[in-house]
């Protein structure tokens, strides 16, 4: 099918995974942020394409899981409530808060309906004015400019019964985060679809500690290209912001998607499971569109002390501390259809992707014919 | 028919308005001797080597009618083709059916004209039958239940416990196209897309290739949970390792494509119209000229061997050059797709 086998040619994969062998010389860690990347990585097989000397981590780019038990708790009490229509999107109603999950909710009779998109959100709030619709938004700077647009829309529309639950949550704040907990990582696959709003700028705090960073797409050959060129500027000395992904990503960014969405949101602390509390790292609706914001339509306070299951490993999976094998939870307590961690509740969760996908042992490619 | 134009709690309730429902509605289209005998019970001669298969599957699809059938339809090719999978000759249905109050008449007959449509294309009666209703809000629109029963030819066994190392894996045809053409009907979905559901019966195919071989091992058609169930249980219920080829695989452009888009994986996604057998290497080539010689098996593939690194585990070579582990689906894809 055309735009997709071109990224998926297992020839130039071989020639990749050549050079890669090659021209990796000392042991590196790299991270793929994204949860979108670890998916790519493990479906295809890729760890299996790179030579022993390079360790792939993953990160925090899993916005659903980054989702704190406090803030799905909150959106369980506004679904309880009797004026209020619960709007999420479909992959966070299974995720565990601390009492249970938006289904169980839904399942009891809480008013909890799934949309596809804030627009949607926006028709039940247009359809049901005698109801106050929330929806529950979640999602790094790829989602955030689609919810401040519906909060625009519903403003258009004069609706006074649309409001946001925001547990947005921010990349450059988290990458930050992770730059001060002196983590051994030698370069960053950086989000495709994240970058293509934000631009490249923010790289800069990593390229500055000496971090190469590579902007990758989601296809194999685009993450395995990106690999290739983290090790290249590795090699040379270099630690600059590279764009792989240019089909889609300019480096300065969707300036329009930008403008919305820092029309509409301020940058708040913000608490992520599994690593606590980040400054600065959430999106609040604020200013002319603080009316919005379900927190103070309600009165909820989203308790900012976030405690992790015993036993679970997800904030040093979280970190590129550990890997998900390490855990002692992880195909036996936890698992998709009853997640301990964060990193297991999303399918494109770190454990959920080893899960499904992850083989135990290394396989030597088989070499395609030509 | 009834001047009434919708299901009424009457209906069910066992008096006049019942036997209308039955006579209006059901016996022209199901119209068979032992149907027509409406006595409580069917009663019928078993097959000459004595042995049955007997099994049972409930529909609760939602849309009620989609592209490529309806409910009726689909009740009648699920309970077949798990019989004509089992290695067995589908003979005889019951059919139960559980109606809301308020249901159209007019789409009830419709189902039935269907469900009879498919019996006879499958070559079973349907032969007893149940109608209860409930109030509004009770259920929704229509569900079916449909049991049959299969004559066992001498011969042939299918079983998981006879997979061996070294067995071909076949499958039939394209996958995804049901759970696809389903998906994109639904509210906030629409896709425009030409597909339509893979819903067919499969038991003239298996009969073509059990004429090429009789020891033909193991069978399944991967509905619901998709060609990864499928697998994922013969290698459970076999204890052996399964290793297949991306590549071989036939998908659809369009069902690859919603798939892409919505990040599904195919191998999860439903199929109704398609088997996977398990089959003697030595024999798997005459088996599988013999399925595309048959419009159900048309682009049929080998698509793996048993064997690879781990009792029960499905392993997968990407399309690209690396490998990945099978896993089931967990948790629900979609909803009353069958």
């Amino acid at each position: 099918m055309k735009y997709m086998t071109e990224f998926r040619d297992g020839r130039i994969a071989e020639k990749i995974s050549a050079a890669l062998a090659v021209e990796s010389k000392n042991n590196v860690r790299i991270m793929e942020f994204c949860g979108g990347h670890t998916i790519s990585l493990l479906k295809y097989g890729i760890p299996d394409l790179l030579p022993e000397s390079i360790e792939m981590v993953s990160g925090p780019g899993c916005p659903v899981c980054v989702t704190s038990k406090a803030e799905i708790d909150a959106a369980i009490e506004l679904a309880w409530r009797p004026d209020v229509m619960l709007a999420s999107f479909g992959d966070m109603i299974r995720v565990p808060g601390t009492k249970g999950s938006l289904r169980q909710a839904k399942a009891e009779g809480a008013d909890v309906r799934i949309v596809y998109s804030p627009d949607d959100a926006v028709r039940l709030a247009k359809e049901n004015r005698e109801k106050k619709v929330v929806f529950f938004a979640v999602g790094f700077e790829t989602t955030a400019p689609v919810t401040a647009s519906s909060v625009k829309l519903a403003e258009s529309l004069n609706l006074d019964n649309y409001f946001l639950l925001s547990a947005h949550k921010t990349t450059p704040a988290i990458l930050a985060a992770l730059l001060a907990e002196e983590i051994n990582l030698d370069g960053f696959v950086c989000p495709g679809h994240v970058t293509a709003i934000t631009g490249t700028e923010m790289y800069g705090i990593l390229t500055d500690a000496g971090k190469p960073c590579v902007v990758s797409g989601f296809e194999p050959l685009d993450i395995l290209s990106s690999i290739l060129s983290i090790v290249r500027q590795i090699n040379r000395g270099a630690a600059e912001t590279e764009i792989e992904y240019s089909r889609i990503v300019a480096p300065e960014g969707n300036l329009h998607a930008r403008r919305i969405m820092e029309d509409v949101f301020r940058p708040a602390d913000a608490v992520w499971r599994g690593l606590g509390v980040v400054p600065a790292s959430g999106f609040k609706p604020s200013g002319d569109y603080r009316r919005f914001n379900a927190c103070e339509e309600f009165g909820i306070e989203i308790d900012m002390d976030e405690k992790e299951t015993k036993g679970c490993i997800c904030d040093s999976i979280l970190r590129g501390l550990k890997k998900p094998p390490d855990c002692k939870l992880f195909k036996t307590a936890c698992t998709p259809e009853d997640p301990v961690g964060a990193c297991m509740v999303s399918d494109e969760g770190t454990c959920s992707v080893y899960y499904r996908f992850h083989r135990a042992q290394r396989v030597e490619p088989e070499i395609v014919p030509a | 028919m009834s001047r009434r134009k919708f299901v009424t709690l009457a209906h069910g309730g066992g008096g006049k308005a019942s036997s209308d429902l039955i006579e209006d509605i059901f016996m022209p289209e199901f119209s068979n001797e032992l149907l027509e005998s409406l006595s409580d019970g069917a009663v019928f001669n078993a097959p000459p080597g004595g042995r049955l298969a007997f099994s049972t599957d409930t529909f609760v699809i939602d849309p009620v009618f989609f592209p490529g059938g309806d409910i009726g339809s689909l009740a009648v090719h699920g309970t077949v083709n798990d019989l004509a999978v089992s290695g067995s000759v589908p003979k005889y249905l019951s059919a139960g059916f559980v109606l809301e109050e308020g249901f159209s008449l007019k789409e009830l007959k419709k189902i039935a004209r269907s469900m009879g449509e498919a019996a006879r294309e499958c070559g079973v009666s349907i032969v007893t039958g149940d109608t209860k209703v409930v109030a509004r809000g009770g259920a929704d629109k229509i569900f079916i239940n449909t049991s049959g029963i299969g004559f066992m030819p001498d011969g042939v066994e299918i079983s998981p416990k006879r997979v061996k190392k070294g067995d071909m894996i076949i499958l039939s045809g394209s996958i995804g196209e049901h759970g696809i053409a389903i998906l994109t009907l639904r509210k906030g979905l629409e896709f425009d897309t030409e597909l339509v559901s893979d819903s067919r019966p499969l038991h003239e195919l298996v009969k073509t290739m059990l004429e090429a071989e009789t020891g033909i091992r193991m069978m399944r058609d991967p509905t619901r949970g998709g060609l990864a169930a499928a697998l994922n249980e013969i290698a459970a219920s076999s204890g052996n390792g399964i290793i297949i080829e991306e590549k071989a695989i036939p998908i659809k452009d369009s069902v690859r494509g919603v798939c892409e888009i919505l990040g599904l994986d195919v191998l999860n996604v439903a199929n109704e119209g398609k088997l996977v057998a398990f089959v003697p290497p030595e024999s798997a080539d005459k088996v599988l000229s013999a399925m595309r010689e048959h419009p159900a098996g048309r682009e049929a593939s080998i698509i793996g061997s048993v064997g690879g690194t781990e009792p029960g585990r499905v392993e997968m070579k990407t399309e690209f050059i690396g490998s990945r582990i099978v896993e089931p689906l967990v948790g629900d894809q979609l909803p009353r797709i069958c």
